[in-house]
């Protein structure tokens, strides 16, 4: 019965973990889809997410729905200034020129941040409380609950704009083949901006929800922005769905690694079934060969 | 034209020497801290702390009427710079004594600089291997791990807990401290049931605590440094684990309190005095020294001095004493300082020999609960 307890608690805390690692991998798969790059920016998104929430609640006095769309549009601006000076200006640039500004672009904003904002972890105080729930044996916070939820949200909010809008639509056509997608009028380069706009969007808004439970800091973005790295790469950079799947799995595998196996080997057994997957299917855990794309 | 203005130049120039020169030289000392990166919790604090002192010397009149200068530059946290800016301070800047680094590796690194220039050191960082064995020139103010984790074990002993369950960061602090904690559970008749770490940037600790929280321990020890421990703590009242959870000196500020919230509540650490000051007894001998660092950090930073600053405090206040006892040479600052005894200053009372150079004893450290969202001393 303990061992049972146990194992539930590990699932329980691996899905509430996986959760953000998803919601992180689907803002990196959206700029990937659209530009064929990967933004290791992203991990910042997250962290201003989280540190502008903060700000506008500690120092602007905002009530906290204000401060988080404050946070959430702020950063949403910083995404588009990265693709208007940094991502646009080098049209013929290779991808990998573009990945490695994109990791140039993080330094600057985690420099910018600390020297703003100073170097101390902040913690956000929790949406709905801290009383422990019980579920199964085992126990989860109220910010778990926030967590699953807007994951679930944002799954089939992204399900509903790339399969039933034009201009989701209009985004896939650019992840299949930019030029052709050019050929049959669609502004590519309006499309490169939109995937900026709702993957900062994204990022932001995971970091707010987490700020929470994990506290934030000015570098708090770069093992982030890496898991759910791995959580994309496991999901095969794409399929919406996947990544999510993709998210939780790592999430649970740390969770029961550190418990059962041995809490030193957490992050190594994570980077460890990255490897794998990057070895053993390229194309990600839940797609079919390249041909079906088409 | 252009002879006129190198005329200028030089006259000013000569104007400037001789100036200078009829004034006491001021009395130049060294200083190495991590003031970024990622121990810049250790770094910032105590550049500010030594700057504060220097200025406070200087406007009380200086040392024998001599000014004191801080040379102070930032290592980053990265020993290879570290020694880099210990040979500038002593070749280029012409020191006569070193106050930090503020880490175990970087103090490490300067050592053989330092005795080779026969410069004093008084480094402050904690890691036992600065002072043991004795180097002639290197001093420390910052306690040992050993005494952090003999305090702990005191108290277990005493509520006849001996099954401890370790929580530990895996990076050089937390590896430290894991050492400490299982080379000394044997002299205390501790068990130590269940080792487990976590990463620096880890944000959920649930699972080790769950498997923590199956085991037969009856006490928690996590060793880290701030953001992991609070999420430690958190995660703990989340689980609704019952055991005692005992934190270490490394989280020694209001920072800690203030990020784990409610789940604070109850944590034990040991500590410097600092964090305690006023409710000190009045018999203590640090008392007053403890008393006007936290008015005067309040006053200079607005922000909390912690004990870390306190080292460098401690640092500058005993070369102080070292150059006003024993001339401004480094050979005499250096057998000043070791012959300095009961100076009570903010991690203990110093009393060093030929045979300690970190001069500090147990009671350095006292033991510390969170009560209502603040320190209270555990009898």
């Amino acid at each position: 019965m303990e061992f049972l307890n146990q194992t539930a608690q590990y699932v329980i805390s691996g899905l509430a973990t996986g959760a953000i690692y998803a919601l992180i991998g689907l803002s990196f798969a959206i700029i990937f889809n659209s530009t064929g790059i990967i933004n290791f920016a992203q991990g910042e998104f997250v962290m201003l997410g989280g540190v502008l929430t903060i700000f506008s609640i500690a120092t602007l006095q905002l009530p906290i729905v204000a401060a988080v769309v404050v946070a959430v549009a702020v950063t949403t601006l910083v995404g588009v200034l990265f693709e208007r000076l940094a991502i646009r200006p080098l049209k013929d640039a290779t991808p990998l020129a573009l990945i490695i500004i994109t990791i140039g672009a993080s330094i600057l904003i985690r420099g910018l941040v600390m020297l703003l904002w100073g170097k101390d972890t902040q913690a956000l105080p929790a949406f709905s409380g801290n009383d422990p729930i019980d579920f199964a044996g085992a126990t989860l916070l109220p910010q778990h609950l926030w967590i699953f939820g807007v994951t679930i949200l944002v799954i089939v909010g992204c399900r509903l704009f790339f399969h039933h809008t034009i201009s989701g639509k209009a985004m896939r056509a650019c992840s299949f083949n930019r030029r052709a997608a050019n050929l049959v009028g669609i502004s590519v380069g309006r499309m490169v901006l939109l995937s900026f706009v709702i993957s900062s969007a994204l990022g932001s808004l995971a970091g707010v929800i987490i700020a929470p439970l994990t506290m934030t800091s000015y570098d708090v973005g770069i093992m982030l922005g890496l898991k759910g790295f791995c959580a994309a790469i496991m999901g095969g950079m794409g399929s919406g769905f996947g990544t999510v799947l993709g998210g939780l799995i790592l999430g649970i595998l740390e969770s029961l690694g550190a418990g059962l196996i041995s809490s030193g080997y957490k992050d190594a057994i994570a980077f460890f079934i990255l490897l794998l997957i990057l070895f053993i299917r390229p194309q990600g855990l839940f797609k079919k060969g390249e041909t079906d794309r088409v | 034209m252009k002879k006129l203005i190198t005329t200028a130049l030089v006259s000013f120039s000569l104007c400037c020497l001789s100036s200078a020169a009829l004034a006491a030289a001021p009395i130049k000392i060294g200083a190495l801290f991590a003031v970024t990166g990622p121990a810049s919790f250790l770094g910032e604090p105590e550049r500010n702390s030594a700057q504060m002192v220097v200025d406070e010397i200087n406007r009380t009149g200086g040392i024998k009427g001599r000014k004191l200068e801080l040379i102070a530059y930032d290592t980053g946290g990265d020993a290879t710079k570290a020694v880099q800016l210990a040979n500038r301070l002593i070749k280029n800047d012409h020191v006569v004594a070193i106050v930090g680094p503020s880490t175990t590796g970087d103090t490490m690194a300067v050592i053989p600089v330092v005795e080779r220039a026969q410069i004093p050191l008084i480094s402050c960082s904690a890691g036992i291997k600065i002072t043991e064995p004795v180097k002639r020139n290197v001093f420390k103010t910052a306690q040992n791990d050993t005494l952090a984790v003999a305090r702990i074990y005191q108290q277990l002993k005493k509520e006849k807990k001996n099954k401890v369950a370790l929580l530990t960061v895996s990076d050089s602090f937390g590896s430290s401290g894991r050492e400490q904690l299982k080379s000394q559970a044997a002299r205390y008749g501790m068990q130590i049931i269940s080792d487990d770490t976590y990463g620096p940037k880890d944000t959920d600790m649930t699972a080790q605590l769950t498997k923590i929280r199956g085991s037969q321990a009856q006490a928690v020890i996590c060793w880290g440094t701030n953001p992991g421990p609070a999420v430690v703590a958190r995660n703990a009242k989340q689980l609704g684990l019952a055991l005692p959870l005992y934190m270490s000196h490394g989280v020694s500020s209001k920072k800690f309190i203030d990020l784990a919230g409610e789940a604070a509540e109850g944590v034990r650490l040991p500590s410097g005095k600092v964090l305690v000051a006023d409710l000190l007894p009045k018999s203590d001998k640090q008392k007053t020294a403890l008393l006007s660092y936290v008015k005067d950090y309040q006053r200079h930073f607005k922000a909390e001095g912690d004990h870390f600053g306190g080292h460098a405090w401690d640092a500058v206040m005993m070369l102080k004493g070292a150059i006003e006892r024993g001339g401004d040479t480094p050979a005499g600052i250096r057998n000043a300082l070791e012959a300095t005894r009961g100076f009570a200053g903010i991690g203990g009372v110093f009393n060093y020999s030929p045979k300690d150079h970190a001069g500090l004893t147990q009671d350095a450290f006292v033991l510390v609960e969170v009560k209502n969202r603040d320190w209270m001393l555990v009898k």
